[in-house]
């Protein structure tokens, strides 16, 4: 890394390579989290954050690995609570930079709960949830993304629950900035890395990742040539939702209240569903968009700007001490009924 | 009640000098005795005793009214002398309605003075309670006990009749006429209660009113009516000269913690999911930002302990605290907080259990869980106050010791000492121990698993401290590089060391205080809120000239250096315990000597009475 300018505050100038740890990565070979790992630290420069003000905190599982790979500080915690951890760092430091990384089983299932209340309270945290619809550390068993009759390991005759959408419960949870990349597609992957970490707030971002020992190409429709020509619809603000191979262009739009897939070139220009990042309604239509029926959206799908927890509590306390002064603990004892002996 | 019968020359009725008095006002959830007994508090603590009290009220929020399960109550003893406990038998029962009366007469002594509210009689009050009669119409309660019948509802409506205000708000201030009658019996100055009065209902004068002119007839009704032949004098106690305040354990809990935060200038970030009896923890603390104390109202116990967990990662102090109920959720994370050797502080206030339990009901029954509560070899720091203003102390020093050795502490309260109150001498803040906090800047030689050669302490570094960027987590770490291994002799080397740091704690341990004699017959080794039960046994058998002192442990782990050799100093030790003998198990284990527990886990605090027959069970069997 080199220094800009002349100041000793400025912040250097990052490479990818001050990024990476000096810890082997043990992830199985062909691990969608290898991409992502090398996408995260390369987009790390581009955020002009001093590397030690950089954390990333996770909770356990095979993404959870994650911070002994970046060479910022790290917290790798107990499963599922990673967001909790984040709450109570960003209570303590709000000038820290603070990245959650999870997983479908990590985020999603033990660690529902905390995921619904980091995103409500929208604590400025980036949460980058790695989907691969597998419970990988533990070797094999369904995860709460795996699709329903899914057989695995713990369910040889078919998962008997329905798999949660994480764009939806993300959502549902009143997150304000929500978006979705895919471990195979670099370039959209660090576009959207960035803008999610750029965000301020509680900002979601869901991985489609291959586990290629478990669930090999669970993402296929996304992966191979020819089904991503078909089935991507990349969201960009103030675009309309088209998609398909050029000589099958195809649009989404409303029926009444319900999406529908038309051969563009039959809608007039005036009936096109245009991108609006900051439709609520819209974005968690987008979000139960999949193929086969529909496209599978890709990019930001919501992002406003909402109240942030630990800015309101901070606030509190700055009032409270420029009401009242700083708290002292002298006064206080002697304060209120009592009693000389 | 002890009776030095001195009468009082120039009083209108016969007043006799008592040393202690103990009494007890229990009504409906709904007729406010927890109020009228924090009030009768108050002013004994003005009039200079010294006092113990005893909160007792069921966690139905609105029980169905004239149950016996919702009767609710409040004990205190108040005495010229030092008074260590609530009291064992009543002096003064208060009965507000038939449920109570059935609920706590076996707690009257005989010939003890038991004023009844009639009015709260009748025929749908005694059916709920299961009387088939009207029990103050048996001639054999008189003959019993100083009965009393006051139709308390009638006196306030009178006192009342030219005030507009409906029959419920009339109602509810007889509470204050209970109040006004027994203030009148002890020689209570009613002056708190007025200033009180004056505070609650500035906004509404006619309840101000109100409550003033009833407090003020019950008082008179004393003065005047026939029924009372004499009243009492308690002089004030001879306690240590200061500036005194009314502490419960809870708002002493808050209040350690701000200290500490004001000492260390370090953030206090305090995690908690509400839950009886420690949601008033988290209440005083949100009152108090200006301390920098961080509440956040978590999701659940595990979001309480973990914020707190990532708040102590960020150079703050992370506090977290609940009942046993919570802190079994807590497990897993406090072992993180030991494998991340990071500063965090637990506060358990027992409640009855196991499970749900007997939430508003105190007990001791989580030592061992906090001893060993948690997966695998994983040692904490625990410490136990032994009375409601200990609990500022023991807080303090909570904090002071898992910033200094980088480990978490338990901080074993109850639900006796979260709500009781004692008098407490304000403490001068300035004699308390610094709270030196140094983050890790140096850059030469640094490893995440550094160690201090004295407490074994890892460093402890800000994030945010360019140049010392690293990684910790939960998973076996390499001593000094903090590497992940999965050596054998490591993780053997890490389980030894994460244990010698804890025992190491013992440095900060003061020399044992021993109540009575150096060595003898019998040793009472007690801890926490029992303080004041073992206190007042002992000292009684002292007085009774049997050879009897007693130990209150504040630290359980580590234990004191010198306890080994103080057990080894009497022929027997026993060991009192609100639960099915827990310390007793570790005692002996650890020093091999042939401890006995007193046990009983009946929600409610021992009574010294029962300790002292359990001393002299004791001395008769040797």
């Amino acid at each position: 890394m080199s220094t800009t300018g002349a100041g000793p505050a400025a912040t250097p100038k990052y490479t990818k390579k001050d990024f990476e740890s000096d810890q082997d990565v043990r992830w199985c070979p062909g691990c969608g989290d290898y991409a992502i790992l090398s996408a995260i630290q390369k987009s790390m420069p581009d955020l002009g954050v001093p590397r030690e003000d950089i954390v990333f905190i996770s909770g356990i599982g095979c993404s959870s690995r994650f911070p002994y790979y970046m060479n910022t500080y790290g917290f790798h915690t107990i499963h599922g609570r990673a967001p909790a951890i984040a709450t109570g760092l960003r209570l303590a430091r709000p000038d820290l930079t603070v990245f959650l990384v999870t997983g479908d089983g990590d985020g999603l299932s033990i660690g529902g709960n905390h995921m619904l209340h980091v995103l409500r309270r929208n604590v400025d945290v980036t949460i980058l949830l790695f989907n691969n619809r597998i419970y990988g550390l533990t070797k094999g068993q369904y995860s709460p993304t795996s699709e329903l009759g899914k057989v695995t390991k713990s369910t040889p005759m078919g998962a008997a629950d329905r798999p949660v959408n994480p764009l939806a419960f993300a959502l549902g949870s009143g997150a304000a900035f929500v978006a979705r990349t895919v471990d195979r597609n670099i370039p959209h992957m660090e576009a959207m890395l960035k803008r999610a970490a750029m965000h301020r707030g509680a900002s979601f971002l869901e991985i489609l990742q291959n586990c290629p020992v478990y669930n090999d190409l669970a993402w296929n429709v996304i992966y191979e040539k020819e089904s991503k020509l078909q089935y991507e619809l990349r969201l960009e603000h103030g675009k309309p939702l088209i998609f398909g191979p050029p000589d099958d262009r195809r649009a989404v739009i409303m029926d009444g209240v319900v999406p529908k897939v038309v051969k563009a070139r039959d809608v007039q220009e005036s009936a096109l569903w245009v991108h609006d990042e900051t439709n609520a309604n819209a974005a968690k239509l987008l979000a139960d968009l999949f193929a086969p029926d529909f496209p599978v959206p890709v990019g930001v799908l919501y992002a406003v700007d909402a109240p942030i927890y630990e800015d309101l509590l901070l606030e509190q306390e700055q009032r409270a001490i420029s009401e009242r002064g700083p708290g002292d603990i002298g006064k206080l004892l002697t304060s209120g009924d009592t009693w000389r002996i | 009640m002890a009776e030095g019968a001195t009468a009082v020359a120039g009083a209108v009725k016969p007043r006799r000098e008592l040393d202690r008095a103990v009494v007890r006002f229990a009504g409906d959830s709904g007729d406010g005795m927890q109020l009228t007994g924090e009030q009768f508090t108050a002013e004994s603590a003005w009039a200079g005793n010294d006092v113990a009290t005893l909160p007792n009220f069921p966690a139905e929020i609105r029980a169905p009214a004239g149950t016996l399960f919702g009767v609710s109550s409040f004990q205190l003893q108040f005495g010229s002398q030092r008074v260590y406990t609530p009291g064992d038998r009543l002096d003064c029962l208060v009965a507000m309605n038939p449920a109570a009366l059935k609920v706590h007469l076996g707690d009257l002594k005989p010939g003890g003075l038991l004023i009844v509210n009639t009015s709260a009689f009748d025929k749908r009050n005694l059916d709920k309670a299961g009387y088939p009669s009207n029990p103050v119409d048996d001639p054999t309660l008189g003959e019993r006990y100083r009965l009393h019948n006051v139709d308390m509802t009638a006196l306030t409506h009178e006192a009342l009749k030219d005030l507009l205000l409906n029959t419920k708000e009339k109602d509810r201030c007889k509470n204050f006429f209970a109040l006004g009658v027994v203030s009148w019996i002890y020689t209570r100055p009613l002056e708190p209660t007025l200033e009180w009065i004056g505070k609650r209902f500035a906004k509404s004068p006619t309840l101000a009113d109100a409550n003033t002119r009833v407090l003020k007839a019950g008082h008179a009704f004393g003065e005047t009516a026939e029924i009372f032949g004499e009243h009492y004098t308690i002089e004030p106690a001879q306690m240590a000269p200061g500036l005194y305040r009314a502490m419960t354990g809870n708002r002493a809990l808050a209040w350690g913690l701000l200290a500490a935060a004001e000492r260390s200038k370090l953030p206090i970030v305090y995690g908690a999911y509400p839950i009886t009896p420690a949601s008033g923890i988290l209440e005083e603390l949100a009152m108090h930002k200006r301390f920098r104390i961080r509440t956040i109202q978590a999701e659940d116990e595990i979001a309480a302990v973990t914020a707190a967990i990532g708040a102590s990662f960020g150079g703050a102090i992370g506090v977290t605290g609940s009942s046993g109920p919570g802190i079994a959720l807590k497990g897993e994370a406090i072992g993180l907080a030991v494998m991340a050797e990071l500063p965090l502080v637990v506060f358990n206030i027992q409640r009855g259990g196991p499970s749900t339990g007997l939430p508003t009901k105190t007990e001791q029954a989580d030592l061992m869980q906090a001893l060993y509560g948690r997966n695998s070899e994983s040692p904490v720091v625990v410490l136990a106050p032994a009375t409601p203003g200990d609990c500022f102390f023991v807080a303090y020093e909570a904090l002071r010791v898992a910033v200094k050795y980088m480990v978490p502490v338990i901080v074993l309260s109850d639900g006796f000492l979260a709500n009781g109150s004692e008098p407490w001498l304000i403490p001068d803040v300035s004699t308390l121990p610094p709270i030196d906090v140094e983050f890790r800047t140096d850059l030469e030689g640094f490893f995440p698993y550094l160690r201090d050669p004295a407490t074994l302490a890892r460093p402890w570094v800000r994030p945010g401290t360019a140049g010392l960027e690293h990684r910790i987590g939960g998973i076996e770490k390499q001593d000094v590089t903090g590497n992940i291994s999965y050596d054998p002799d490591n993780h053997d080397h890490m389980v030894r060391t994460r244990a010698e740091k804890v025992r190491r704690v013992a440095q900060e341990i003061p020399p044992t205080t021993v109540n009575g004699p150096a060595g003898g017959e019998v040793l009472v080794v007690g801890w926490g809120g029992t303080f004041g039960s073992i206190t007042a046994a002992a000292e009684r058998a002292q007085s009774e000239g049997l050879s009897v002192a007693a130990v209150h442990l504040r630290y359980l782990n580590p234990l004191p250096p010198d306890l080994g050799h103080i057990l080894r100093q009497y022929r027997r030790v026993l060991v009192p315990e609100i639960n099915s003998g827990q310390l007793v198990r570790v005692l002996r284990a650890e020093y091999l000597v042939d401890a006995v527990g007193f046990n009983r886990v009946r929600g409610l605090p021992l009574s010294s009475d029962e300790i002292h027959h359990a001393i002299n069970q004791l001395l008769g069997s040797t």
